[in-house]
């Protein structure tokens, strides 16, 4: 696996929105992201995992360039995407795609399913005339496990695991190598999640696609992630292979994280410690001094208010706590 | 778009012979509620015959508007001479006038409503979808065209192209886009936070193609709402207009001149008033019913 060449490195990702601007008061600074730095190997799926407002669906949206990171670079097969002008970065849009969360919102409901899937053609490939854009309209339906009968229907005609096939198959229109999905299966029912998922896994062997996988469920994410990277107010607290931070969650977060999951054996549920979170998420406009987390965090001290922990190498993958190691040697704490 | 394997060959073959069935659009759906509404279905009928008769009905009347008869001067319906409706001051048919005057009070309704539809929805949606400082400065600029006193303008409009009405409403049409704009621009507020737009900007499009693929036709709603509540406004204006001797010039005629000759003379010669103002009254009452039937079929709370 690690033979595989990085096809998009993110290199001190910052991200900031000032709301409230008016007249006359000073805008507030929200930090929605700080210092994100990773990279993705061909053909991996990287799963972003955290709260809501952790800034994961910003994150998604500054690798693609929907919106424009303040500081940090987006290389993207080595080439720094975020400072592209607009034209050259539309060429790029082919190589990079995205899925929705809400799949009626995200499809326009005055255009045809045909239609809908067919747009990023017109920009994208203008060099395809109407049949052959037809012809590839239908190829991706069917590879999404849509009819072809369907293709003059109207999105409110669909149901929510459909109108999210529509909007697959508008992902994978241009053949792209990397699509960004957005929470992608929060929206459907638990059973249609699944038929997603699979869908999902299936296009990525078949089309060799790098997949970003956001969400907040930590069961989905698992499911498909090959590597996971946990958010907690816009900073990285830890990444890892998928199986080591299941089974070895390093940082107190995650731990947390992880036995919020329900556990479906009653048995096994009530023998578990509950080491659930406590309070909400500190604003993100005034986050807490040194490590974010401390303000909920069980084993903080002294030094977790006064310095930001670093990211540290484990042997195994990342993580941002002062006190890690010490943790390890307590088991189920 | 030939592959490797013979399936892309049998669906571009398909693609061009698919007769895939048809979907029912939101269009569709809107007009199908709007049929079911009774009063919005009489309203198109009346304003459909209206229109017919407006445009029709001159080539089968023995007198022009503008031809006088001197034998019968301010007479009542007198069905002998082929005055249905009577006679006006001048010795004109009165019908032959009512219905030259139908005529101009539509078309200067529709010319001004389309020149006001067209400039509200590119100007709203471009100040709502770019936002910032060009949204600020681009409706501070509704503001102050709202704050100058129409009449004003109308003026000077009479003064500019006094002789000709249509010419006249298409700068009526310019004056009356502010309130289209405003509506505009708060729609495409919401419509561009939605996910599609976001999609449309993945999938490469630029800002004028999204506005006008993406964001115009989900406009459709509040603009035929507004547009259709906007006609009988501009009748009305016309009419003011003319009363005050600013709008349709002689031998020419609208509904609001004959109405403004007709109401001095109410009590001696009724039909004189009764006959324009009927046709008036039900031109505004079916607008307003077909405004209200769409503003039911097309309104997205109820989808």
């Amino acid at each position: 696996m690690d033979n595989r060449p990085d096809i998009l490195r993110i290199e001190n990702l910052g991200k900031t929105f000032s709301i409230g601007a008016a007249l006359f008061s000073r805008p507030l600074t929200l930090t929605a992201l700080q210092d994100i730095s990773f990279t993705i190997r061909q053909g991996e799926t990287l799963g972003i995992v955290g709260e809501s407002g952790c800034g994961k669906s910003t994150l998604g949206r500054c690798i693609l360039q929907l919106l424009t990171p303040d500081s940090g670079r987006v290389l993207w097969m080595g080439e720094d995407i975020a400072s592209l002008p607009k034209e050259e970065m539309r060429k790029r849009r082919r190589d990079l795609q995205i899925i929705f969360q809400d799949p009626l919102a995200s499809l326009n409901p005055r255009m045809t399913v045909g239609e809908i899937i067919a747009d990023p053609l017109r920009t994208l490939m203008p060099e395809l005339d109407a049949v052959a854009r037809r012809a590839k309209v239908l190829k991706t339906m069917e590879a999404v496990g849509l009819l072809p009968e369907m293709i003059n229907r109207y999105p409110h005609e669909f149901s929510g695991g459909q109108a999210q096939r529509i909007g697959i198959a508008r992902a994978l229109i241009t053949d792209p190598k990397l699509i960004v999905c957005d929470e992608p299966v929060s929206a459907l029912d638990v059973s249609i999640q699944a038929q997603i998922l699979n869908l999902l896994a299936d296009l990525k062997d078949e089309f060799g696609l790098t997949l970003i996988f956001i969400s907040h469920n930590l069961s989905v994410v698992r499911h498909v992630s090959d590597r996971i990277l946990v958010l907690y107010l816009g900073r990285m607290v830890e990444l890892a292979e998928g199986d080591d931070l299941y089974e070895a969650p390093k940082h107190p977060y995650t731990r947390a994280l992880l036995t919020a999951v329900p556990i479906p054996d009653p048995i096994r549920a009530r023998q578990r410690t509950i080491d659930g979170l406590e309070g909400e998420i500190p604003s993100p406009i005034n986050p807490p001094s040194g490590c974010t987390f401390r303000t909920r965090c069980r084993f903080a001290i002294g030094l977790c208010a006064e310095e930001r922990p670093p990211l540290e190498n484990t042997g195994h993958g990342l993580v941002a706590c002062h006190r890690w190691k010490e943790l390890e040697l307590q088991p189920g704490a | 778009m030939a592959g490797i394997t013979g399936k892309d060959a049998v669906l571009s073959n398909y693609a061009v012979a698919l007769e895939a069935p048809k979907g029912r659009s939101l269009t569709q759906d809107a007009l199908r509620r709007l049929v079911a509404n009774k009063a919005a279905l009489v309203s198109i009928f009346i304003l459909l015959a209206i229109i017919l008769i407006a445009y029709i009905g001159p080539f089968f009347l023995p007198w022009e508007y503008d031809k006088i008869d001197w034998s019968s001067i301010r007479k009542p319906p007198d069905f002998e001479k082929g005055h249905y409706f009577g006679t006006d001051q001048n010795g004109r048919d009165l019908l032959a006038r009512t219905l030259q005057g139908t005529q101009m009070s539509l078309l200067v309704a529709g010319v001004a409503t389309g020149v006001s539809v067209i400039i509200g929805v590119v100007y709203g949606a471009i100040a709502g979808y770019f936002g910032g400082r060009l949204d600020a400065v681009m409706m501070r600029f509704v503001d102050i065209m709202y704050a100058l006193p129409y009449i004003l303008f109308v003026i000077i409009l009479v003064v500019i192209f006094g002789r000709s009405p249509v010419l006249l409403f298409v700068g009526i049409g310019c004056l009356e886009w502010l309130t289209m704009a405003r509506i505009v621009r708060g729609q495409t507020l919401s419509l561009k936070q939605r996910e599609f737009v976001e999609a449309a900007r993945a999938g490469g499009a630029g800002p004028f193609a999204i506005i006008f693929r993406h964001i115009v036709p989900n406009l459709t709603g509040p603009v035929v709402i507004y547009a259709t509540l906007t006609i009988p406004e501009i009748i009305i204006t016309e009419s003011f207009l003319s009363y005050l001797g600013l709008g349709v010039q002689e031998p020419q005629t609208s509904l609001g001149t004959l109405i403004s000759f007709g109401a001095p003379v109410a009590e001696a010669m009724p039909w004189m008033l009764i006959t324009p103002a009927i046709f008036l009254v039900a031109m505004l009452l079916c607008f307003s019913y077909l405004g209200d039937g769409l503003r039911d079929a097309l309104d997205p709370k109820d989808r």
